[in-house]
């Protein structure tokens, strides 16, 4: 794949189903797009501290931080969001009411606004992403060239990047109208895509598939698909086809073994072997089934490999030249 | 230290159990563990529920569910003389019901057609979690059931934790003081504000009214009137269920895979148990490499890959799936040193792994399979 991947795009929203992950493919994101002298905020939004365990840095506060270099000298900063500070920023830029907010938060009326107004939460979060897309520097550039956002799961991301739609139900007039629209009018645009993180299995798969097709009919702009901790096959295909008729040539296994001067009964050894082997294949079939479902949506489908010993900070830059490879600048 | 193993059998067996909850963090097999550990009751003659969640379509039809209609329905095919029934979470039709049950009709109507209650009862985060526990309260109580076993999913929430904590924070939402605070001109009375109304109480509303917008607090204030006057409090529901998850006959499961993410979130739920004094199963971790660790190390595995390779040109077939096995050892170490890390924390939790199947679960017979395998516990 040699296009250039998503010019243009200030927000990349990063969902997936939980236990593909998400985190680890947006900081990667974030690590890409900060090539080249370049500087990215990545955010989080679930109050898990998902990135600063993954860069190895103390628990991110409500402040926007520098966690990585990237190469070629460009920056990740890191922002993880609690829907009570956000609340408190927006009564600030709105009302002007900071100290208001304060006392508000003795009373629990934050914690009843963040935690039980219907969607608010999800309308704060949204509309801090889209308040640092909109931000400028000092010299009247962005003071971002791309925000990645590590965002809820697959299952709940329509309705998280839709909320508006729920709150112009509920709020027709006012200013929590005018700032969901304006919200918006960032994330229903060119300027945003989002991107779904997948692992081959049908389960991730399917629910990959759905999302999309939401995404989709809410008229969200669809980025790509990011399918994670591939593993290369290590049988060519027509031993895979041998494999799954379940006619690998065992008396030629038990002689190579013999011949390599392997201790223990070779002929159980290759029965182990030509089981696991069969055992591959079957898992290779099912990757490549589900991978052309992917490539059959007709969005972009980007690969990351597993990376076995976990990952830290050295493995993304592994996985940023992987991205870069596959077109994202 | 020994971890001892879950035998699933007995826990499945014990007529004193009768309720068993599967939790743990999104992507580690619940449902499915739920789906199979139901059925496997059932085909061991228990009488079995099993209430999900949020179940993939195909596990859906594997039991029958072709549709969300709140209701269990027998699932066909079990063998022996147990049965099952399966039921996939309507949360909106369950609050519903909920408001159907506690209200007469005009003022149910009154509620149902309440925008703030429409937004509430299908988009609050806390909602499904709350929903989830009231049915598992009503598949409980519910007189002359054909079941005496159920097996509850719970919801795909960022944190197991949630599971707990949602429907507490909801019952004390709707019943709280601040709510109280809020509605108290729509309850025409000002009781009990005291100094807190003289500090200028209007201002607040009214800052609230701007940030929500007004007519989202007149919708809040009218529904909180119509439902505190049709039913005790939320709370008392919630602590109820609370209290039912604490009973002697209640079991958790703790699903995970061998992960650091979703072990660290089942090293959080078991201590959590702990303090709220619920009773413990054990721990599920599904998804485990399988692989012969008695015949080499993988270390042995490469090197006689590379004896092979040596003596030829092309790589032959043995030596790749001597490579094959080795990756699979050494995968099976790696989870092997992450379940341990669990293990030495929580050291007495009985645990159960669980294989990575190839493939997803389509039918009752690929549930009874992972069933045989939850039984056998310890993998070789």
């Amino acid at each position: 794949m040699s296009d250039l991947l998503w010019p243009g795009v200030a927000l990349h929203v990063v969902s997936g189903k939980g236990g593909t992950g998400k985190t680890t493919v947006a900081a990667a994101l974030a690590m890409t797009l900060a090539r080249e002298g370049r500087r990215t905020l990545l955010m989080e939004v679930e109050g898990r501290q998902g990135i600063a365990q993954l860069f190895d840095v103390p628990p991110l506060p409500y402040e926007e931080r520098r966690v990585a270099v990237a190469p070629g000298g460009g920056e990740v900063w890191a922002l993880a969001v609690d829907p009570e500070d956000a609340l408190l920023d927006y009564l600030e830029i709105f009302y002007n009411l900071r100290r208001a907010g304060s006392a508000l938060r003795r009373m629990g009326a934050v914690d009843f606004a963040t935690t039980i107004a219907p969607g608010l939460r999800d309308v704060l979060l949204t509309g801090k992403a889209c308040e640092v897309v909109r931000r400028s520097d000092k010299g009247g550039g962005d003071a971002y060239d791309a925000v990645v956002l590590d965002a809820p799961p697959t299952g709940r991301i329509t309705r998280f990047l839709n909320v508006n739609s729920e709150v112009s139900g509920l709020a027709k007039v006012g200013p929590i109208r005018n700032h969901a629209d304006l919200v918006m009018s960032v994330i229903a645009s060119p300027r945003t895509a989002v991107h779904l993180v997948t692992l081959l299995e049908e389960m991730p798969v399917q629910e990959t598939i759905d999302g999309i097709h939401e995404l989709q009919g809410a008229e969200l702009p669809v980025g790509g698909v990011f399918v994670n901790m591939t593993r290369p096959p290590l049988l060519d295909d027509a031993e895979r086809a041998l494999a799954l008729q379940d006619r690998l040539p065992i008396d030629d296994i038990v002689n190579q073994l013999t011949e390599a001067v392997v201790t223990g009964d070779a002929h159980a050894i290759a029965r182990t072997l030509v089981r696991e082997g069969t055992d591959h294949a079957r898992r290779v079939e099912l990757e490549q089934r589900e991978l052309e479902r992917l490539d059959s949506l007709d969005v972009p489908v980007l690969q990351l490999p597993f990376l076995p010993g976990g990952i830290d900070l050295s493995n993304l830059y592994e996985l940023a030249a992987l991205l870069t490879k596959q077109g994202v600048r | 230290m020994s971890t001892p193993a879950l035998h699933i059998d007995s826990l499945l067996d014990d007529p004193s159990v009768s309720i068993l909850v599967c939790t743990g963090s999104g992507g580690v097999g619940k449902t499915t563990s739920a789906a199979a550990l139901a059925l496997r009751a059932a085909e061991r003659g228990r009488h079995v529920c099993v209430l999900t969640i949020d179940p993939a379509r195909r596990l859906a039809q594997a039991m029958g569910l072709t549709e969300l209609d709140n209701t269990p329905r027998p699932v066909p095919g079990i063998t022996g003389a147990g049965s099952l029934h399966a039921m996939m979470l309507d949360m909106k039709r369950t609050f519903d019901e909920v408001v159907e049950a506690h209200a007469d009709p005009d003022r149910a109507q009154q509620i149902l057609s309440n925008p703030f209650y429409q937004a509430l009862s299908s988009s609050f985060a806390g909602t499904q979690e709350y929903m989830a526990m009231e049915k598992l309260g009503q598949l409980r109580a519910q007189e002359d059931a054909p079941w005496d076993l159920i097996v509850v999913d719970t919801p795909p929430s960022r944190s197991a934790l949630d599971f707990l904590d949602a429907p507490a924070r909801l019952g004390s939402f709707l019943d709280g003081r601040f709510i109280r605070i809020l509605t108290a001109p729509a309850r025409g009375a000002g009781r009990g504000l005291g100094r807190l109304a003289a500090a200028g109480f209007g201002i607040f509303t009214g800052v609230l009214g701007k940030i929500l917008g007004a007519q989202v607090l007149t919708d809040v204030g009218t529904f909180v009137v119509a439902i505190d006057t049709t039913f005790g409090g939320f709370r008392e529901r919630a602590d109820q269920t609370f209290a039912l998850l604490q009973d002697e006959s209640t079991r958790f499961l703790v699903v995970a895979a061998p992960e650091p993410d979703a072990l660290r979130e089942a090293s959080y739920f078991v201590e959590r148990l702990r303090d709220e004094d619920m009773p413990l199963g054990g721990l599920i971790v599904n998804r485990v490499q399988s692989v012969d660790q008695s015949l080499m190390t993988a270390d042995t595995a490469v090197a006689t890959a590379q004896r092979l390779t040596q003596d030829d040109a092309s790589e032959p077939l043995t030596a790749r799936l001597l490579d094959l096995h080795a990756l699979r050892l050494r995968e099976r170490e790696r989870q092997h040193h992450l379940t341990e890390r669990f293990t030495g924390a929580h050291p007495g939790v009985p645990v159960a792994q669980v294989p990575a199947l190839a493939e997803d679960v389509h039918d009752l017979e690929g549930l009874r399979e992972i069933g045989d395998l939850l039984a056998q516990g310890q993998m070789v």
